[in-house]
This record gives C-alpha cells, structure tokens and sequence, in this order.
C-alpha cells in the first residue's frame, strides 16, 4: 500500500522533472522499507528490501559490527564496530559513514535515550558503561558496571539507563540525570537483552545460560515473574533466550532461543508461552517493521533472517546475508 | 546442648552483622606444585611457568568487580613450591590462617596427600591433573575436579571421529607412565565408540627428530591400514613429528595433531572471544587449559558465594554439589559437577594449533540426563563413595 502510494509520487516527480537521474536517485532510496543487518563476521551490512525480501546491497563497514540502532529521524544509523573499538555514524541518504564516536573500547550492544542526543554504549572488555553526546561527540561520562556489560536500553521516560553484565549476571540501573549506578538486580546466569516495555513499567531481561526471562517491575526492581522455556525435541540447555521484542499493543513478547533455533512467543499479559517458531540456527536478535506485521530474526550459525508474520505467528521466508548476522534494525 | 545453641545464636549473630556492615572475605589459597619434566624432544615452545595460576588470578578480578555490588571480596593467596612437601606445609599454613577453599594445581598423587592432609573441613578443585583413577576409584571426597579427565578428552575425541567415520587406529604411545594412562583411556573410547585399534606401537627411540624424523618415522608407522594416527605423547616428545611423516598419508590426533582440550586461544564462540582477550590483556600471553581450569574453580566458589552469601566450604560445596548450581563458562552450555565422582561436566573443544575444528559431544550421541556425560565417566562406571 504504501510502496504504491510511493511510486505513485515517484512517476509523477519523474513526469514532473523530466528527468531520469531524478528518479533512480529516488528510487534507491524511498521506496520500500528496508532492514538493515549487521555481519559481524564478514564487516558488512546487508540491505534487505522488505517488499521483494532480497538483499540489494551489501556496505563495508567497521571491524565486528554488532549493535545497530537508527537515529530518531532515520537519518543516520550508529553502528557498533566492536574490534575497531568505536561507534560508526552513517549517513543512510549517501551510505557513507560520517562520523566516528569515542564509545570506548569494544563496544557491543547501546541505546539512543529518547532525546535523540546521548547514545548509552556498553564497553564489553572494561566493565564500562560509556554515555556519548552524539551532538559534539563528547564523552559525557563512563560508569563501571559487572564484568562484559551487554544488554543496554533506556526507559521510554528516558529516566533510567539499564544495563546487563554477562559474567556478573546483573541488570544494572543507572540515573540518567546524574549517571549514577544506583541499582542492581540479579539474574540467572549471562544476561544478554534488555527491553522496556512501551508504558515503561515493565523490563525484560534474558539469561542465555541460566535459560530463563526474567520480567522485572520497574518500579520496586525486582523480579516480578520468571520464563522458562520447553521445546520438544530440543535439550534444555540449548535453549538460551537472547533477544526480546515487545509489539506495542502490549499483546506478545517474542523471545529468540538462540542454539534452540526457535523464538518463543509469548503472552505478554499472562506470561505464558503461546507458541515455538522455528527459524534459522543460533537466532540471536529480531526487529519488527514499522507496522509491527513482521518480525525479522538474524540467525547467526545459518547466516541468514528468518521472516515471521506476526498475525499468522508463522515463518514465511528465510534471507540469506553475510557470516554471522547479529544485529537488526528496519528503516521504514 | 545449651552451649552449643548459644554458640550457634551467637555465630548467627555475627553473621548478620557482617553481611549488614563490612564485606563477606572469601580467601582462596592457590597451591602450585608440578614435577620438572624430563627433557622433551619437542622443546620449541614450552608451557608457560604460571599456566593455572593466571587463570585463577583473572577469576579473582572478574569476582571482585561483581563483589562490589554485593560487598564481597575475594582473595587468592599463593603457594609456589618446588617439592611436595613444601606445598603441603604451605597448604597447612593457609589452613592454620582460615582459609578453607582451595584450587589446587598438582599431579595426582600430591592431591591425594593433599586431601587427606587438609581432611573435611577444606574443599580443594582439582585445576591440575587428568588422572582417571581420581575420578573413579580413589574418589577423594574434599575435591572437586575442573580439569577434564583423560577419559573426557579421549571420549572427546573417539565421538568425533567416529562421526567422520575413521574407525580404524594406528596407536602410537610415548614411554613415559602418563602416556600408557593417555593410550589406556584412548583405548576405552574405541571399545565404547566401536574403533579397532590396527596396531599399537610404543616409542622407544631417542635421536633428535627435529633432524631425521622424515627418515624414521614412515617406517615406524608402516602397518595395516589405518584411517588416522593416534598419539599418545602427553609432554610432545615425538608427536610433534608424527604430522606428515606417517607411512600412510593420514591425519594424526590425540596429544598432537587434532586435539581434545580443556581451552585454547582458538576458542572463541559463546562470548569466549571476550574471556579470551581480558586474558591476553592481563597475562600477556594465550590462555591454557589449566588456566581454564583454575578460572572454573575460582568461578565456581564466587558463583555459589553469590547465591547463597556464604563464604564457609561447607555451605559452599552443599550449593556446588546440588542441582541449582550452575556456572557459565563460555562452552556453550552451562556447566555443572557430577554429583558421583565431583567432576565438573563441560564440552571438549578439539582443536589444531591455528582453529577450533569441532566441539564435542557431538551431535546423535544420546544420554538420558545429559549429552554432556556422554564424556567420562558416567555414574554406573564409577565405584566411589561419596
């Protein structure tokens, strides 16, 4: 529908302008919603467009790019370069990266705050967590968290910044006024991913060993209700949540199982788990697009995306992309 | 009895006061004694000299950052001797201070004098030796095993190559006692993994290989056909050789060639990449496997100190032992100690000196609890009573 809508536009610009660099320009830019994929083994990004699923173009980027995240105009994308040991900022009008922030060394996974401006980055091999002015691209502060800070997110009302550490198995809260670390909140065994929910009262927290979800009240920051997972046919011990994603109508969780190949869908009311999809192997982390009708998972071992109606709760399509996709963000 | 349930009241006492005001101590002692080796052919690159005891080292660090949020703090203190009775008169000291929980890097039977010295109030993690009979029959009830048994690695190994079908063995074993425990156990994983062994041949010979061993090595390995050459050669002083020289072109294992270990920098899955490079940074040099295996004792005490914010041995190990533990260890899955013989379970990376070439269990080889126990000794096999 809206593709339509937008060559619509487009023919009648080219009418318009008579003129046909005016319309390839378009063309590659505007048209259909893309997803954008990290490769962290091949240092890439793969493009997909999300009307013809297929993979247009591949971009050079930084060393082990994993955390991507849009800025809240899509016009910029950061990129996690892990080995490069900085944040890339590209500029998604002319696919060039831009800029390059000071994030630390190894960066992995980050979260922009709501205001658009400060970029929270975990620092995986100092125990830090770094807060960058994306406007100057300054340091505004580091703060020392547990061992391999992961997971990193900040609340809708931008008033908590929350991080996991892997090794010291922690969800830690930090003020974002004063980025202060003024809380902890122990989890089972290598948290991965955190996530709010969009009213901002509720946070996910996987544990890829320990095997479970934990659902922690914002408020108190305690641990509220606790996800297990049971798949026929799988070990348990294979089944090791990563990725969490809400849709905002509050209806389910997705929950990618990484070696267990499955995202779990989950009742984000009740917390019971609804259904088991099977995507591609080693699922690590997901993305909806903008009308939360899809969900894409990157699968890390298949080097592939699982596409998922999210009405049906069926996988329709599997992508291939480049070695070791992680991370996912759709540009709509 | 009065007494007794006043002492009690009063420890509970203290306890909490201690939780509420300063930081639960936990003190580790370290205990290092390994014998000089005999010279080894193979003498190009060593295993480094304080192999365990930075493993240990970087476990105290990545504890104390997560102490901080707990008040907790750990502590290692080290004993480096050059005989075993020195090692024992330090352990024996560290014990007269209080310190209950050691990881001990020792060969077998320097463990077992340990254990009986140190007795129940203690509780030693064996970082230090393969030996299968600790596993299995002397079963020494204060230890906890983090180094993988030979069994473990052999079986490692026999599964992987069963799964690529080489199923017929040419056994070469080195001449010195660890080497025959190293064949013995590879010749448990044929029997379990249905391998003939063509030929076992036993080296004897004591020139130089650096220099002939293109010379003597075709003929020592001329026999039946083979499908791959196994070496059991623990210190390197001839396996080295063996790659490229058999008679027949075929691929080597065991000690060298395609090896089932315990870590190795080539390991990098399942966030290991990152306990790797934290490693390289602190000890400027690659991480071993009984670095892992002091980093997994040290791991395994602050994990259960953790859950139950206890620092004494037996609070620890009653944790350690039962079915809540569980510690993540960069393999992949999350490990734990087999309640018959104390051995930690884990997976067993197999590797050449440039790659990880596979990880065992290997897929279809099935257990009722565990794939992981597919890997030593399992309960029935063993005859210890704990």
């Amino acid at each position: 529908m809206k593709t339509t809508t937008l060559l619509k536009s487009l023919s009648l610009s080219l009418l318009v302008a008579g003129s046909g660099f005016a319309a390839t320009a378009l063309s590659s830019t505007a048209v259909a919603a893309t997803a954008i994929v990290s490769n962290e083994k091949d240092d890439t990004l793969s493009l997909i467009d999300l009307d013809s699923l297929q993979v247009t173009e591949t971009l050079p980027v930084g060393q082990r790019p994993r955390g991507i995240t849009l800025s809240k105009d899509h016009s910029k994308l950061y990129i996690c370069a892990s080995d490069s040991d900085t944040v890339q900022i590209m500029d998604l009008k002319t696919r060039q990266i831009i800029a390059e922030l000071p994030s630390g060394e190894d960066p992995e996974q980050f979260a922009l705050h709501p205001n658009d401006r400060l970029l929270y980055i975990a620092n995986e091999d100092d125990a830090l967590v770094t807060v960058v002015d994306t406007g100057d691209r300054s340091v505004v502060a580091q703060i020392d968290v547990g061992v391999e800070p992961e997971g990193m997110a900040v609340s809708p009302d931008g008033k908590w910044a929350v991080n996991t550490s892997e090794t010291t198995n922690m969800v830690h809260w930090i003020d974002t006024e004063t980025h202060q670390l003024v809380d902890n909140t122990l989890v089972d065994q290598r948290p991965r991913h955190v996530e709010f929910s969009k009213d901002g009262n509720i946070l996910w927290a996987s544990s890829e060993i320990g095997g479970t979800v934990s659902v922690i009240d914002v408020a108190s920051r305690q641990i509220q209700h606790k996800l297990s997972f049971k798949i026929r046919g799988v070990h348990p011990d294979k089944v090791q949540p990563v990725g969490v994603k809400l849709t905002d109508d509050g209806r389910y969780a997705f929950i990618a199982l990484g070696p267990a190949n499955h995202v779990a869908v989950v009742d984000a009311k009740t917390f019971e788990v609804l259904d088991y999809l099977l995507v591609g192997r080693r699922v690590w982390h997901m993305a909806f697009n903008e009308d939360q009708s899809r969900l894409l998972t990157t699968n890390g071992v298949s080097g592939d995306v699982s596409v998922i109606d999210v009405d049906q709760l069926k996988v329709t399509k599997s992508i291939k992309v480049g070695r070791y996709p992680w991370g996912v963000v759709v540009l709509p | 009895m009065l007494r007794t349930l006043i002492t009690i009241t009063a420890l509970l006492l203290s306890s909490v006061a201690a939780r509420a005001s300063e930081p639960l101590q936990i003190e580790i002692g370290y205990l290092h004694y390994q014998p000089e080796r005999p010279p080894a052919l193979s003498n190009i690159l060593p295993e480094p000299a304080d192999s365990g005891l930075r493993g240990a080292e970087l476990a105290i660090d990545d504890s104390n950052t997560t102490g901080r949020f707990l008040k907790q703090s750990y502590r290692l203190q080290t004993v480096r001797a050059d005989s075993p009775d020195e090692v024992l008169a330090g352990a024996r000291q560290l014990q007269q201070q209080g310190v209950e929980l050691f990881v001990a890097n020792l060969p077998a039977a320097e463990l077992l004098r340990l254990s009986a010295a140190l007795g129940p109030q203690a509780l030693i993690f064996n970082a230090g030796s393969q030996d299968d009979s600790l596993r299995r029959q002397s079963c020494p009830t204060n230890v906890l095993h983090t180094a993988p048994s030979r069994a473990m690695l052999t079986d490692a190994l026999g599964q992987w190559l069963k799964a690529r079908r080489f199923e017929r063995w040419l056994l070469l074993v080195g001449n010195q006692p660890e080497d025959q425990r190293y064949a013995e156990a590879l010749e448990r994983a044929a029997q379990r993994f249905g391998a003939r062994i063509v030929a076992r041949k036993a080296w004897s010979f004591d020139t130089d290989l650096r220099r002939t061993a293109q010379k003597e090595l075709p003929l020592f390995t001329r026999t039946d056909d083979y499908d791959v050459v196994l070496v059991a050669d623990e210190r390197g002083d001839f396996g080295e050789y063996v790659l490229y020289n058999s008679w027949l072109p075929r691929p080597v294992a065991g000690t060298q060639g395609l090896t089932p270990v315990a870590w190795h920098r080539v390991v990098e899955q399942w966030g290991a990449a990152q306990l790797q490079s934290r490693f390289d940074e602190m000890a400027g040099r690659w991480m071993t496997g009984t670095d892992y295996a002091a980093w997994a004792a040290v791991r395994s005490i602050a994990e259960a100190a953790i859950q139950t914010g206890a620092n004494d041995a037996a609070t620890l190990e009653h944790h350690i032992r039962s079915d809540r533990f569980q510690l993540a260890g960069f393999k992949g899955r999350k490990l734990s100690y087999r309640r018959w013989n104390g051995q930690l379970r884990q997976p067993i990376p197999l590797v050449h000196p440039r790659a990880l070439v596979s990880q065992s269990p290997q897929e279809g080889f099935l257990h009722p609890v565990t794939e992981l126990d597919t890997l030593g000794f399992d309960q029935p096999e063993v005859h210890c009573k704990l």
